[in-house]
């Protein structure tokens, strides 16, 4: 009676053990189905032509999302400019002042933020600058930017705090003053973190659509001017070709062209993450 | 004997020193210089803790004066109105907060058993090596694909999918898009969100409670089902918070498939929109009162998102203290 109980309990762990192992490999599916299947439609449409050349009304040969290139990577670009030295400051900022309240609430809205939708932040940006300027890419930097904030600040507090306090005090004791200390010691040392802070929210952002919607806009045109006009980027041409008619036997159709275009920002988007992972790694930082 | 080391000494000194020696007013000035930098910079550090006060309110505000036509002229009874007619101007969020709260929480309803074995699969099974790291970085790279590609790949081969399900089921309309379409993609998404934070509290179980259990005898998923859960209960639940909270605020690959219509779903497969997808559609031809009504459910969007963002960030802190 009693061994049947034990054998019954051991094969109940066993069984539990392989359902949660099934489980938890079968979410592994999903991405693997996408990522074939992204690559396998889209990569036939990948070539120089395709990513140097512009939007053409379908039927002509030869159309490409080189506009849409370009914007995505000015956008971003800008995004980080703004981003990067706001986050990194207030990281220092609430890595340095633990227990002051202007700092208690300073990282509640941290958090606050990090939850904020994206589309909210996107029409909120709109309602700030649209009546003014209008569509255009500076708006939807800024959008990103502010979406890059909370990710920049998180890794760089996190990075501070666990940086020993003696580096600090030695510092001190040569006499250097605080903004030397935190600008050529601390940061410094804590840059891996930073940096893979910064990057994975480079990578986060750069796939963002939602945002970009109501700011940097929609554009079949090249435009390199992030002042003036909108600008297309990848994520919003993949969504703006999918909502166009298209025909599917062409292989230049709109529907063809953004899968051509989700393989190159797919790419993108793993490839940094990826290397993210592997600074992360090899400097052992904690995010 | 003393005095030629005080010599070496001396010599030493004059070597070891700058070739340029200050005068002292200058050096005075540079002292001067590095107190004004170091206060600038303290000014500076302050300022970028009250920018970001003044940029969550400042989004708060926006949010409230955008929509403060609608909250005139409707009131609070905008949160139930069942009605989102543009011919008439008549306008209620109903619709699109039914649609929200379905497949949220349908997603949220699929991915559960998922990210909790995941959580207990890489906190508990297998804690190290690199085959959980390999499963570990994968799972992460499922929230790093960009939600408009989940929405395109949803489009293609999730569609004819469901469709197929919705024909066996005999179910009236046979469209392919709807609610359990954009909660299926949306739970793929939200996945990593739990199972990250349930993997990192489940870690955080103290082995003398699980070696006490296992020296009574039990079984690992007895000291799974009894030790290892209860203990983390409130990490796991804030997890699955966190990622509720990723699900309302989904904006782009739910736009793509949940069939876009105004009505109050009636089934799971019925098509609908939600509030972020309502916004991404109709925010860029409104004017008046129908853009300040949309601005409107931004606002219930960004309140709903912050309370659960913020019960679930307290709910983790108080595990981890």
């Amino acid at each position: 009676m009693e061994s049947s109980n034990i054998k019954y309990r051991i094969a109940k762990s066993r069984g539990a053990q392989i359902i949660t192992t099934v489980l938890a490999f079968s979410i592994v599916l999903p991405l693997i189905f996408i990522l074939l299947f992204i690559i396998k439609s889209g990569i036939q449409h990948v070539n120089w032509h395709f990513l140097v050349n512009v939007y053409k009304p379908e039927g002509e040969p030869n159309p490409g999302i080189g506009h849409a290139l370009l914007g995505t990577i000015l956008i971003v670009v800008t995004a980080s400019i703004i981003a990067i030295p706001i986050g990194i400051l207030c990281g220092v900022y609430l890595s340095e002042n633990k227990t002051s309240k202007l700092a208690y609430w300073s990282s509640l809205c941290v958090d606050v933020l990090q939850g904020v939708p994206s589309i909210v932040i996107g029409i909120v940006i709109f309602a700030w600058l649209h009546q003014r300027f209008g569509y255009f890419a500076l708006a939807g930097s800024f959008a990103l930017g502010i979406m890059m904030l909370p990710i920049i600040i998180r890794s760089t507090e996190e990075t501070l705090k666990l940086l020993p306090d003696t580096l600090k005090e030695a510092g001190f004791a040569l006499g250097m003053p605080f903004h030397r200390v935190i600008l050529k010691v601390i940061l410094p040392c804590g840059i891996s973190g930073i940096l893979s802070g910064v990057m994975l929210s480079v990578a986060r952002v750069s796939g963002e659509t939602a945002p970009l919607l109501f700011t940097a806009g929609v554009s079949h045109y090249l435009s390199s001017n992030v002042f003036k006009g909108p600008m297309q980027s990848l994520p919003l041409l993949i969504y703006d070709y999918y909502s166009l008619p298209s025909r599917e036997t062409d292989p230049n159709s709109f529907i063809n062209q953004a899968w051509g275009a989700s393989v190159i920002l797919l790419v993108f988007v793993l490839l940094l993450n990826i290397s993210t992972k592997l600074i992360t790694r090899k400097w052992k930082v904690q995010l | 004997m003393a005095e030629t080391v005080q010599m070496e000494d001396q010599v030493k000194y004059q070597t070891v020193a700058p070739a340029k020696s200050l005068s002292y007013a200058s050096r005075v000035k540079r002292s001067y210089r590095q107190i004004k930098v170091e206060s600038a910079f303290k000014v500076a550090l302050v300022s970028m803790g009250i920018f970001m006060v003044v940029l969550v309110f400042g989004i708060f505000l926006t949010l409230v004066i955008g929509s403060s036509q609608s909250i005139k002229t409707f009131g609070i009874s905008f949160l139930w109105g069942k009605k989102w007619d543009a011919v008439n101007d008549v306008y209620g969020a109903w619709p699109f907060l039914a649609g929200t709260l379905l497949t949220s929480f349908l997603a949220l309803f699929i991915s559960i058993p998922f990210s909790i074995a995941v959580a207990i699969f890489l906190g508990e099974y297998f804690p190290k090596g690199w085959f959980s790291e390999l499963l570990k970085n994968t799972i992460e790279l499922i929230a790093a694909v960009p939600s408009v590609i989940y929405g395109l790949w949803g489009f293609l081969v999730l569609v004819p999918f469901v469709r197929t399900i919705e024909i066996k089921l005999g179910i009236q309309q046979q469209q392919g898009w709807g609610i359990f379409t954009a909660s299926l993609i949306l739970a793929v998404m939200i996945i990593p969100y739990a199972a990250s934070l349930g993997r990192s509290v489940i870690q955080m179980v103290p082995s003398a409670l699980k070696e006490a259990a296992y020296s009574l005898g039990a079984t690992r998923w007895e000291v799974i089902k009894n030790v290892v859960i209860p203990y983390t209960k409130s990490g796991l639940f804030a997890g699955i918070l966190l990622s509720l909270g990723r699900a309302l605020g989904e904006t782009m690959a739910v736009t793509m498939l949940i069939g876009n219509s105004n009505d109050i779903p009636k089934s799971i497969f019925a098509t609908g929109n939600t509030m972020a997808s309502a916004i991404a559609l109709f925010f860029g031809e409104a004017n008046d009162i129908r853009r300040s009504s949309l601005i409107e459910l931004g606002l219930v969007l960004f309140v709903i998102t912050m309370i659960i963002n913020m019960l679930g960030k307290r709910v983790i802190k108080r595990f981890t203290n």
